[in-house]
């Protein structure tokens, strides 16, 4: 093993005194090797961006740092900050989580990737383009004399990410530090970036500092593995040993937390074979917005057939643009469909409009993803939860003692309801839109991405609890999601969408061990360090 | 502006004048039993020279601080009245614009914009010429030119709160679009109105100042701006009387501004907590 | 080059309809009258026999039908036939063309003066943030928001005409002094000074808050992250990265406050002497000429509506992520 390129003594950054905690992170000692990728893993709050922000010192103003920082002997700590700024960029090149806000909308890539080398290297304008280029066509850029006269927006998530790593690799830095660099990616762009990364870690000979917060991300790219929970370094070692065997309890409940991609049969669920849902040939179109920012045009849905069982549980994955978030909100009537027919138990709804349409949709209720988004901050939880009783005309404390007891059930304190939603944490939060959606005591849940912004440990617990109440209630299902692993925990069937298609569908478990379509199968392929912990012991 | 101590300072400071301005302007038939017309003395006294009158006279006599008294009464009615007239319309205007979208969206921004096209203060003048000057066509003018800002400002809230799950769910569990409007998406942008409402209570003032100044006030009362305007011939010699009734505008337009700028910052942590 | 052309058809277009639409408003206000229209207006210019009403009356045809009304008066507008002045006893057209390059002097000068002083000291203010410099910086802008236009016009004159002699206090030119060359632009210049400035104070405010309120959320930002990350000194992340997407709202202000800044120049003109569109709509309420003021109103309204047009193409300049080619 040769010496060390980075290491880190003792590194602690305290915060200010308003903050909930005295340190992000506390006598962290790690070291990175010049050839070998360590992963940083934990969940929100662990400390590891600052941590990766300690190591190029970009700490906010307000934090305070101490320990040593040695990069290649010289203590980065101490320098002063002229001589870091010669290191930043030069030896250390960081790659960050999201790529569209991560560049400058009004440069092209061109002009901010050419900016590192006419930072640090003294080349001629000429020579800049060439090296300019050459780091662009590194990163397996499709056309990089294209790409560096594009500006960001014109290029899809996976060419921005490939850009910022150019940006990042331009001047062959000895280390890389990548803060979530595919998490917000889409699963099979995310496989070609890492597999991308470990290229050029292995061709450039650099050692990787790789933040991230999925141990499947961990299991197929890293070498070393680094825990962090709450500031402090929990547990540290090749990764084959820390995630297979894991010694300390954090660690254990983080990897047990995680999905399996082939669980257990477990016990069958309440499900029969007559069909609750179905839903045929549904077609929309959407006529794309003239807007200031071009983003992602709003997929439409091209002759989609599903259905549903009743007590069973549906998904529907796929990646962003497959449409499955408008097949959602077309369920649940939040759109109406151009064409074709939803059918719950015998009523024909496609196209039912006002009144009557209000009068039958309690019977279909969605949970959506984004938690602090999906409760009307200013009213109180028990308002909230019983809202969907009140409007039927139920008087307020008849609808409060309801909702206490929905609180309840999600597993949540009923004095909940007095507080407002901002105390709550993103958790809890999703509970009580659980509540609330079932107070009106709804025949289908639609659930849209309900666990995908939650850390991996409270997503286990909302999926268990999902599974519960679908025992306890009787609830047919409908999950949507992007996580592969989740599905095949949390659905008995699942439709793959791709394109505004679904291209496959059928049984969960004979989809994902036996996939038909290609595109199915990419899928599967795609996902992080699928061959480890994809079966129950 | 910088650290909390200003902010605290600048948000009691303009309380405090605002307070102090408006309680003038409700007690000038006490204070002025007469009105800022009798002839109380020679013309063109000087301020601060005679106990009787403080702040000295103008050409006719008259009490430059009985003036100043019942303009303040004037300018704040218009101020308030007219704000309140626009917010009226412009809320009205951006929420049915914000909500319905399609069409409706359009046909209303394009209404607005026309009326953001044409100078204002060009347009009162206007408005104002052709019915007449007097406190209520002021009122009527001010609130016609000044509604389009409120109007795009709730427009763009709604449309984002629209889009917010929150009002989504409210969809599903079959809550009717007017309880959603009234109850759920204005309350959650009544910070931005009432912080925008101050402001423009400012800039009635300013405009009926300068209607008043350019000789299209109500002839029955007297304004500040009528009073800079009486005193502008007399600017060498009598300096005061263009000075003083110009540094009332100012101060009450800073207070309301000031006042404005830590109504945001109080609001808008409350927003955040 | 051809997605831009069709961008400024579009844009063109646009325009149009907005000018239609002013029409409407202009033929809508001038109806606001009440009472009969002939007579007002007859009334308004000092008097006239029942022959000059019923001429009146003809020629703006108001004992036609209303939409007839509406046509013959769009026709005239586009034969830019604003109607007659009787204040001037000339065509309302030749009267605003004549004043109308005053007050383009006049605006421009400010405009950019406002803009260019503004952007930079609201840079230096979001540079200097929570610092004295930043203090002062807002503290001025605060104070000049809240300034009277008018007033502030006239404490200018008493400084740096009654006290201190420097400056004319009105007019764009001297009496007896030649029309053209060197000579005469300095002394338009000497002229123009006071009402420029005075003009420009306020609507620097606006520009200062803004720019620093901009600089401070761009900061913000993660690609000022990315810019350090790449070892940029924070002088150069501000040039080369944070001012840049600043300017961005600032150019979109300027189209906004062109409207205001012609509705100020009424005042600033007023108090200066100014001879332009300003000075000319007093002149107009003071004696009631509706013809001129309505012809005031419209001919401002197209020339904001033509300044956004340039502002507009500018900002997509600028801006590459609006959509220039296509819809």
């Amino acid at each position: 093993m040769s010496d060390a390129l980075l290491d880190l003594a003792q590194v602690s950054v305290r915060l200010p005194p308003d903050a909930d905690r005295a340190f992000a992170i506390a006598d962290v000692s790690l070291r990175v090797h010049p050839d070998e990728i360590v992963c940083v893993v934990g969940e929100s709050g662990s400390g590891k961006s600052m941590l990766a922000n300690a190591v190029i010192r970009l700490l906010p103003p307000t934090v305070t740092m101490t320990g040593a920082v040695r990069l290649g002997g010289r203590d980065l700590a101490q320098l002063p900050e002229a001589a870091m700024r010669a290191i930043r960029g030069a030896e250390i090149g960081m790659v960050f989580q999201e790529p569209m806000a991560a560049l400058n909308p009004i440069q092209t890539i061109g002009r901010q990737v050419g900016e590192v080398l006419r930072l640090h290297a003294g080349l001629s304008a000429r020579a800049r383009r060439d090296a300019m280029l050459a780091a662009l066509t590194q990163v397996r850029l499709r056309d990089p004399l294209r790409a560096s006269r594009s500006y960001p927006h014109q290029l899809s998530g996976g060419e921005r990410q490939r850009a910022m790593i150019a940006m990042a690799l331009a001047l062959k830095p000895r280390l890389l530090i990548a803060d979530e660099p595919t998490t917000a990616l889409d699963v099979t762009t995310q496989a070609q970036i890492l597999q991308l990364i470990r290229e050029l870690q292995a061709q450039n000979q650099m050692g990787v500092l790789f933040i991230t917060h999925d141990f499947g991300v961990v299991a197929e790219i890293a070498d070393r593995v680094v825990v962090m929970q709450n500031g402090h370094l929990v547990e540290e070692g090749p990764v084959a040993a820390v995630i297979n065997a894991p010694k300390h309890p954090y660690t254990q409940s983080l990897i047990a937390a995680v999905p399996k991609l082939r669980p257990a049969p477990g016990v069958p669920t309440q499900r029969s074979d007559d069909i609750i849902l179905r839903v045929a040939h549904v077609t929309k179109s959407y006529r794309s917005a003239a807007g200031i920012l071009r983003g992602k045009p709003t997929p439409g849905l091209d002759d989609v057939s599903v259905a549903l069982m009743k007590g069973a549980s549906l998904g529907i994955v796929g990646e962003s643009g497959s449409g499955k978030s408008t097949l959602a909100r077309c369920i649940v009537r939040l759109m109406q469909p151009d064409a074709g027919s939803m059918r719950l138990h015998d009523l024909e709804y496609a196209s039912l409009s006002g009144r009557a349409m209000r009068r039958q949709i309690q019977r279909i209720q969605m949970v959506f993803q984004d938690t602090s988004g999906s409760l009307n901050p200013r009213k109180k939880v028990g308002d909230l939860v019983g809202q969907g009783l009140m409007v039927r005309g139920t008087r307020r404390h008849e609808a409060w003692r309801r909702a206490e007891e929905l609180l309840a059930m999600v597993r949540l304190d009923p004095k909940a309801a007095h507080r407002y939603p901002h105390e709550f944490s993103g958790g809890q939060r999703q509970r009580i839109a659980l509540a609330r959606a079932l107070a009106v005591e709804p025949e289908i849940l639609v659930a849209d991405e309900p666990v995908s912004a939650l850390d991996v440990s409270v997503q286990a617990q909302v999926l268990a609890l999902l599974a519960d109440l679908r025992a306890k209630l009787g609830l047919s299902l409908i999950f949507i999601t992007h996580d592969l692993r989740v599905a095949a925990n949390v659905c008995d069937l699942v439709a793959v969408m791709q394109n505004g298609k679904v291209v496959e569908s059928g049984e969960t478990a004979r989809v994902f061990a036996n996939p038909a379509h290609p595109y199915t199968q990419a899928l599967l392929d795609s996902i992080p360090g699928r061959d480890w912990n994809a079966a129950p012991h | 502006m910088p650290a909390r101590p200003w902010r605290r300072f600048s948000g009691l400071f303009s309380l405090v004048v605002l307070g102090a301005i408006v309680l003038v302007g409700l007690l000038a038939p006490v204070l002025y039993p007469a009105g800022p017309w009798p002839n109380v003395g020679d013309p063109l006294i000087a301020p601060f020279t005679s106990r009787l009158v403080p702040l000295g006279t103008d050409t006719l006599g008259r009490d430059v601080a009985a003036e100043l008294v019942h303009g303040a009464r004037v300018s704040l009615i218009i101020g308030i009245v007219a704000t309140a007239a626009a917010l009226l319309i412009g809320v009205t205007i951006g929420a049915i614009a914000g909500y319905a979208r399609g069409w409706v969206d359009d046909v209303l921004m394009r209404f607005t914009e026309l009326f953001q096209a044409v100078p204002s203060f060009i347009l009162l003048i206007v408005l104002v010429v052709l019915l007449g000057p007097s406190i209520v066509t002021i009122i009527i003018g001010i609130a016609v030119v000044s509604w389009p800002p409120v109007a795009r400002l709730v427009r763009g809230e709604f449309l984002s709160l629209s889009n917010r799950e929150f009002v989504q769910s409210c969809l599903l569990i079959g809550v009717s679009p007017a309880r959603i409007v009234f109850l759920e998406i204005l309350p959650n942008c009544a910070a931005p109105i009432i912080v925008t409402g101050s402001i423009m209570v400012a800039s009635a003032i300013l405009l009926e100042a300068g209607l008043s100044f350019l000789g299209l006030g109500d002839p029955n009362v007297i304004s500040w701006g009528a009073m800079v305007a009486t005193g502008r011939p007399l600017l060498r010699s009598a300096t005061w009387l263009s000075v003083i009734p110009g540094l009332a505008i100012l101060l009450t337009v800073l207070a309301i501004n000031l006042f404005g700028e830590a109504l945001t910052e109080a609001l808008g942590a409350r927003r955040r907590a | 080059m051809s997605g831009r052309i069709a961008f400024l058809l579009r844009r063109l277009g646009h325009a149009v309809v907005m000018v239609v639409g002013i029409a409407v408003l202009t033929f809508f206000v001038l109806h606001l009258i009440p009472g009969d229209l002939a007579e007002y207006m007859a009334a308004q210019g000092g008097g006239g026999d029942a022959a000059y009403v019923a001429d009146l009356r003809a020629r703006f045809g108001l004992d036609q039908p209303l939409w007839l009304q509406f046509f013959t008066f769009l026709s005239s507008l586009i034969r830019l036939d604003l109607g007659y002045s009787f204040r001037d006893n000339l065509p309302v057209i030749d009267v605003i063309m004549t004043r109308l390059p005053a007050t383009l002097l006049l605006m421009s000068i400010s405009i950019a003066f406002a803009f260019i002083v503004g952007a930079l000291l609201g840079a230096i203010s979001a540079m200097r943030v929570h610092r004295l410099t930043d203090a002062i910086i807002s503290f001025l802008a605060v104070l000049g928001y809240a300034t009277p236009l008018f007033w502030l016009g006239l404490l200018m004159i008493y400084l740096f005409t009654v006290k201190l002699g420097w400056l004319p206090s009105s007019g764009m030119r001297t009496i007896g002094r030649p029309a053209a060359g060197w000579d005469a632009a300095a002394d338009v210049a000497r002229h123009v000074v006071m009402p420029a400035l005075t003009l420009a104070l306020f609507y620097m405010a606006v520009f200062v808050r803004l720019m620093r309120a901009s600089m401070l959320e761009i900061a913000t930002l993660d690609f000022v992250r990315t810019a350090r990350a790449k070892g940029m000194s924070e002088l150069r992340v501000y040039f080369g990265h944070i001012i840049g997407n600043a300017m961005l709202p600032m150019v979109t202000m300027l189209g906004v406050q062109i409207s205001t800044i012609l509705g100020g120049s009424v005042v600033v003109e007023t108090v200066f002497g100014w001879p332009g569109l300003g000075r000319l709509t007093y002149d107009a309420l003071v004696a009631r000429d509706v013809n001129l003021l309505l012809g005031i109103l419209f001919l401002s309204s197209v020339l904001v509506i033509v300044t956004n047009l340039l502002v507009d193409l500018l900002y997509s300049m600028l801006d590459p992520r609006i959509e220039v080619a296509g819809s």
